[in-house]
């Protein structure tokens, strides 16, 4: 295995570019070093992100939208106050991944790039509408967060790209997120379902919406039969109702030694619930 | 496979060594520096008995290769003790019986130094929220929960 | 021992609470587990594993492997001895470590070992161990009880039938027992209800945190050096040489500190590997067990499928009970059906009763011992029908068990009379305790149970040397596997009138003490206790002699008190007592070194019962439990150290709380472990659990002389059948399989049908 720390992203993709065999980028590391102890995947080059500059930052622009470095850690969106006030459930999302060890590392983009449907923080930025820079050899682009996931283990990333900047939407007036998931304790584990809500409100009544749901397909998926049952109501009962047999029926999942379909199933449509009731209080302050 | 030479601090000292690409921080520690106080529970980030801080952040040591230590500040558990006296937690572990076979330990007091440094006064769901990562599984949890929250509160009264 | 030599109070030592003594090696990194130790010249050793259920073993290529750079050793089958042979029943046992240790023809889990590689590292031993090329010819395999005892089943292997196995059972059933008394056809006529009701439990592991690792060296010559962290180092000592073809007292063992058993490193899994290594490579080898493989190869606990039936009286006696209890322990026999079986009923004292057991082999890891082994399982099957007997008759759970509990002089249900046991005063503690009348909130249940398990002598050897200063130097040959060193401090200190601090307790190797027996079966404080307290007695018996011989007095003239010699009355004379120190300081020049010595098997074990009370919330959208409060009530005997008694009590309960909610051993329709590590084999964190109450009962044993009970294993017997009956009570349904996860739960509330 060859280590690369390259210190600029330029570098980082020429490195990849030209890399024969398996090429994994490193950022947090919680995925790849544990890939590479189980002797699931041993990477030919390894290409260490955290040495260009940039990518520790936690910014907000003039528009009140905020650049996230790719390095940026859980246990760093957890301390910063105002991203926390303006993005709970988001940061709240990256804070549930493994123990107060693994978030000293773990960043979003490890976690988006891993590919697994039960990550924590995506259901949160697809619900977010999160984008991401890609950098590849033709330059950078700008892509929706849920273009990245291919299915299981994969993404949608080329030969030579990476994620070099996480952009989080200005949050504006009357909006509220929340991320839940379900695990059997009450720390470190994979979720066996996981939603994600975002909304905004104009006095009572929800105007937009984002319903996302994790570990209950191949990608993690968004909702818009779920995120419909929520916009023009007050998010009352027959509103909870329509939107847990909304999340419910987009499930596709499988039975494994976390979860079987059914219960995967049933589950979706009670944390779509309590999620949305979250962020509509925090929508409404 | 070559190996590569890094430069860093642990537990105050300047240290260097060679190692492969591939070995973790943990690896370096016990194999090629004999620093053998961090334990290997599960190599895979799940139980905590690698626990130690770079940079004044807690990290599973397995979770980290050799040679992003490079530059950085590490401290063991083999550096929480002064050379005249025991750190007031390791005290009171002693004190309260908060190890019986003592394998998660050092992981342990590592967490747990930490997050009375972040927060001098933690809640008894604060402390067992920090230390989830941290398995132990001889005693239940009771003694050591008691014993950190003990140490913040003799702490904060010496303070 | 009559019940009047007893010791039970006036101490000074003994109900302390003092630091321990290997506290500071502990909380600074100093301490030496399995794997801290190196050697000069060390190789790495690793072990490659099938990942076959059950395969033939066609062909092994090593080849590749060998001409590898750093590698210096490669082990099969072939290096171990070939003087042990299969046989059905004990006699078999060694072949059975053997195949365990290194797979002969077949591969007969997933996890096997089949070849072992040595090499300069780590890293170039795990290289060399993938390119070991194995070949398989996969078979036919079964990892469920119920499927293995089937007729359709797979067998495992011919010819391991104990004859005391029923005609016409498939030869996957390899061992059984039944024992009872009384008419159970009667019992139940004259019962108001009775209740029938099958169990399942699935098999968990010990969870120990730290992996099995050793370091041994073995020259040409057969004398050997092993380095390992093990429950009994005797036992590794006996089986390596056997294994080996050595002789046992040419192999020294040392027992490193030791992170964590539970019953799981009572059994001898990496320790010959590394020396048939060792002995090829000619330099000491060192291997560490990586979390997959202790969870793949090393020894989980049974799991079982039960069938139970119980019927009471309305006013709450039990007028009959039943058991059928199959248990599966891998891919040979052992699973502790007979300890399952034993235990099942023994809490009461009843007029009829029958439990039949049967040891079933499938194709998963060699069970081992798991804290009471078999008798936790028991436990839930029948607290559990206990339960819905008191619930559907409307009776108060401990008044129930109050009346129908076992005392000294009852029948037990697996044959002898009770001796002084502790069991009623347990259910009076947990009854008066506050949280058995705290008032429940809303979706909460209550849960109590009684639980049993035994307590073991064993072989034990200890030495006691006085040295020149006045202290002690204590050696006992049982690993200190949760504070035991202060304890037997503690007892020395208390029996030789000096202060605790005195006495220094080490584990000796091997080549120190005479046979020691595994620390097992609750057995340290109470064998290892007694053999220092008749060390301790002995050394006394010596210092006296000295002291006779400088006063000019007959021997028993002589007594000891408060850390002196004194003359044992007025007719010895007029002497100053005269102090340990001084008699030490002086030992060179009047006799000699003074060493007191124990070296027997004492028979006086004495048994403790518990009862457990508590409170658990289900949520009943999601199938999730909660467990709100918890409270262990528990027969010490004599609590030596209460803090590390607490501590026993405490632990069995998470393990046992693990084990009721989220713990198991799940394979895959290819016959593999699924959830080979602490990710989804889900172990309890600190944040799924309450505070946890240990209260202490002492009924103090006859067989010990401060009235000793093992408290170890009983803590994990009642908490599987305790919470069971708690989430029953608040999720509205009655739960009989383990473990209690949330998607069975929903299943159970027919939520998603």
């Amino acid at each position: 295995m060859q280590y690369h720390s390259p210190t600029s992203f330029s570098d980082a993709v020429s490195i990849a570019a030209e890399a024969q065999g398996t090429t994994r980028f490193l950022a947090g590391g919680t995925d790849v070093l544990v890939q590479l102890r189980s002797d699931l995947v041993e990477p030919d080059t390894l290409i260490d992100i955290k040495h260009i500059d940039g990518t520790h930052d936690i910014v907000q622009n003039a528009d009140g939208s905020w650049t996230l470095g790719v390095a940026v850690t859980g246990a760093e969106m957890s301390e910063h106050a105002e991203l926390c006030a303006q993005w709970p459930g988001l940061v709240e999302a990256m804070d549930l991944i493994g123990s107060t060890q693994v978030q000293g590392r773990a960043t979003l983009t490890g976690n988006l790039c891993n590919g697994s449907p039960a990550a924590d923080s995506v259901p949160a930025m697809f619900a977010a509408g999160v984008t991401v820079s890609v950098t590849g050899p033709d330059g950078t682009r700008q892509v929706p967060v849920d273009q990245i996931p291919a299915g299981p283990g994969k993404t949608n990333l080329a030969k030579g790209e990476l994620i070099s900047a996480v952009h989080v939407p200005a949050r504006g007036t009357g909006g509220g997120d929340a991320y839940l998931r379900f695990i059997p304790r009450t720390e470190m584990d994979i979720a066996v379902v996981g939603c994600g809500v975002n909304l905004r409100v104009e006095g009572d009544t929800i105007t937009e919406a984002c319903v996302s749901l994790g570990a209950v397909a191949p990608t993690v998926l968004l909702v818009e039969d779920a995120a419909k049952a929520l916009i023009g109501s007050t998010l009352d009962d027959a509103a909870l109702d329509k939107l847990a047999a909304a999340a419910a029926a987009a499930c596709n999942p499988i039975s494994d030694k976390r979860g079987t379909i059914e219960f995967r199933t049933h589950v979706a449509g009670v944390l779509a619930k309590r999620a949305a009731k979250i962020a509509y209080d925090r929508a409404k302050g | 496979m070559s190996k590569v030479h890094v430069t860093t601090h642990i537990n105050g000292d300047e240290v260097d060594f060679l190692c492969d690409p591939r070995e973790t921080v943990l690896d370096v520690l016990r194999d090629r520096l004999g620093m053998t106080g961090a334990k290997e529970g599960c190599g895979t980030g799940d139980c905590g008995a690698c626990s130690v801080t770079v940079d004044g952040r807690l990290v599973c040591s397995c979770l980290m290769l050799g040679v992003e230590a490079a530059g950085k500040e590490i401290t063991t558990v083999e550096g929480i003790a002064t050379e005249a006296e025991l750190h007031p937690l390791q005290q009171k572990f002693i004190e309260y019986a908060a190890l019986q076979c003592g394998i998660c330990t050092p992981g342990i007091l590592v967490a747990a130094k930490n997050l009375l440094e972040r927060n001098p006064d933690p809640t008894e769901s604060e402390v067992r929220y920090w230390l989830a990562g941290n398995l132990c599984r001889c005693t239940g949890y009771d003694k050591i929960i008691r014993a950190v929250m003990d140490t913040a509160a003799d702490m904060r009264e010496a303070s | 021992m009559a019940l009047d030599s007893l010791k039970t109070d006036g101490f000074k030592q003994i109900g302390t609470r003092p630091n321990r003594p290997d506290g500071l090696d502990k909380v600074t990194g100093r301490a030496l587990y399995g794997a801290d130790v190196t050697a000069p010249g060390m190789l790495w050793g690793v072990i490659v594993r099938s990942p076959h259920a059950h395969a033939k073993i066609v062909k092994i290529d090593t080849s590749k492997a060998e001409a590898m750079d750093g590698v210096k050793a490669v082990v099969t089958r072939a290096d171990f001895s070939d003087a042990i042979q299969p046989a059905a029943g004990p006699r078999g046992e060694m072949w059975n470590v053997l195949e365990n240790v290194m797979a002969g023809d077949k591969a007969l889990y997933d996890g096997h070992a089949v070849a072992a590689v040595a090499a300069t590292s780590q890293l170039a031993a795990r290289d060399a161990a993938k390119a070991i090329v194995v070949e398989y010819e996969v078979l036919p395999h079964v990892t469920d009880v119920d499927k293995a005892m089937a007729a359709d089943a797979p067998v495992i292997r011919e010819g391991a039938t104990e004859k005391s196995v029923p005609e016409g059972m498939h030869p996957n059933v390899v061992r059984y027992h039944e024992s009872g008394h009384g008419d159970l056809e009667a019992g139940f006529a004259e019962a108001d209800l009775v209740i029938e009701d099958t169990f399942k439990t699935e098999a968990t592991h010990q969870g120990y945190i730290e992996p099995h690792a050793c370091l041994g060296t073995l020259g040409g010559d057969g004398k050997g050096e092993l380095w390992c962290c093990t429950q009994g180092h005797w036992n590794v000592q006996k089986v390596c040489a056997a294994l080996l073809g050595l002789e046992t007292s040419q192999l020294r063992v040392t027992a490193s500190e030791i992170g964590g058993g539970f019953g799981g490193k009572t059994a001898v899994f990496i320790e010959p590997v590394a020396l048939a290594l060792s002995r090829k490579a000619n330099k000491p080898v060192k291997i560490v067990m990586n979390r997959a493989d202790v969870f793949r190869a090393t020894g989980p606990t049974a799991s079982t499928s039960m069938d139970i039936k119980i019927g009471m009286k309305k006013d709450g006696t039990i007028t009959a009970a039943s058991g059928l209890f199959r248990c599966q322990g891998g891919a040979f026999p052992g699973a502790p059906m007979e300890f399952t079986a034993m235990c099942a009923f023994a809490p009461y004292n009843l007029q009829a009763v029958k439990q039949t057991g049967f040891d079933v082999m499938t194709n998963r890891p060699k069970q081992a011992a798991y804290r009471a082994p078999g008798s936790p399982m028991a436990a839930f099957a029948v607290e559990s029908v206990i339960d819905q007997l008191c619930n559907q008759l409307g009776l108060d759970p401990i008044d129930t068990r109050l009346k129908n509990a076992s005392r000294e002089g009852t029948q037990a249900s697996f044959g002898p009379k009770w001796d002084r046991i502790g069991l009623v005063e347990t259910l009076e503690a947990a009854k008066a305790h506050p949280h058995y009348s705290e008032p429940l909130k809303e979706g909460q249940g209550r849960g109590v149970s009684c639980g049993f398990w035994f307590n073991h002598g064993g072989e034990t050897a200890v030495s006691l040397a006085l040295s020149e200063d006045g202290t002690v130097q204590l050696a006992v040959g049982t690993p200190d596997i949760g504070g035991s060193r202060a304890s037997m401090a503690m007892m020395a200190a208390e029996e030789l009138g000096i202060p605790y601090e005195n006495v220094r307790c080490t584990i000796a190797d091997t080549a120190t003490l005479g046979y020691n027996e595994i620390s097992h079966g609750s057995r340290v404080t109470y064998a290892s206790g007694l053999a220092t307290i008749k060390a301790a007695r002995d050394a006394v018996k010596k210092l006296c002699a000295r002291a006779a011989a400088k006063w000019g007095i007959e021997e028993d003239a002589v007594k000891w008190e408060d850390g002196c010699a004194v003359p044992s009355g007025p007719n010895a004379g007029d002497h100053e007592p005269l102090p340990l120190a001084k008699i030490t300081a002086k030992m060179g020049a009047t006799g000699g070194p003074i060493v007191g010595h124990f070296e027997a098997t004492p028979e006086g074990a004495g048994v403790s019962f518990a009862t457990h009370i508590v409170d658990a919330e289900v949520d009943k959208e999601t199938g999730k439990t909660t467990i709100s409060r918890y409270t262990v009530v528990q027969d010490a005997g004599k609590a030596i150290h209460p803090t590390y008694v607490e501590g026993q009590f405490q632990g069995g309960a998470a393990q046992g709380i693990g084990w009721a909610l989220n713990e198991e051993y799940i394979y895959g329709e290819d016959g593999r472990l699924q959830n080979a590590g602490f990710l989804d084999y889900r172990i309890p964190v600190a944040s799924d659990l309450p505070m946890i109450d240990a209260v202490i009962v002492e009924v103090p044993n006859p067989g010990h002389p401060y009235g000793v009970r093992g408290v170890g294993e009983t803590s994990i017997c009642p908490p599987l059948a305790a919470i069971a009956n708690a989430v029953s009570a608040a999720a509205g349904v009655r739960l009989k399989q383990l473990p209690m996860s949330p998607p069975r739960i929903l299943a159970a509330l027919g939520t998603h049908d």
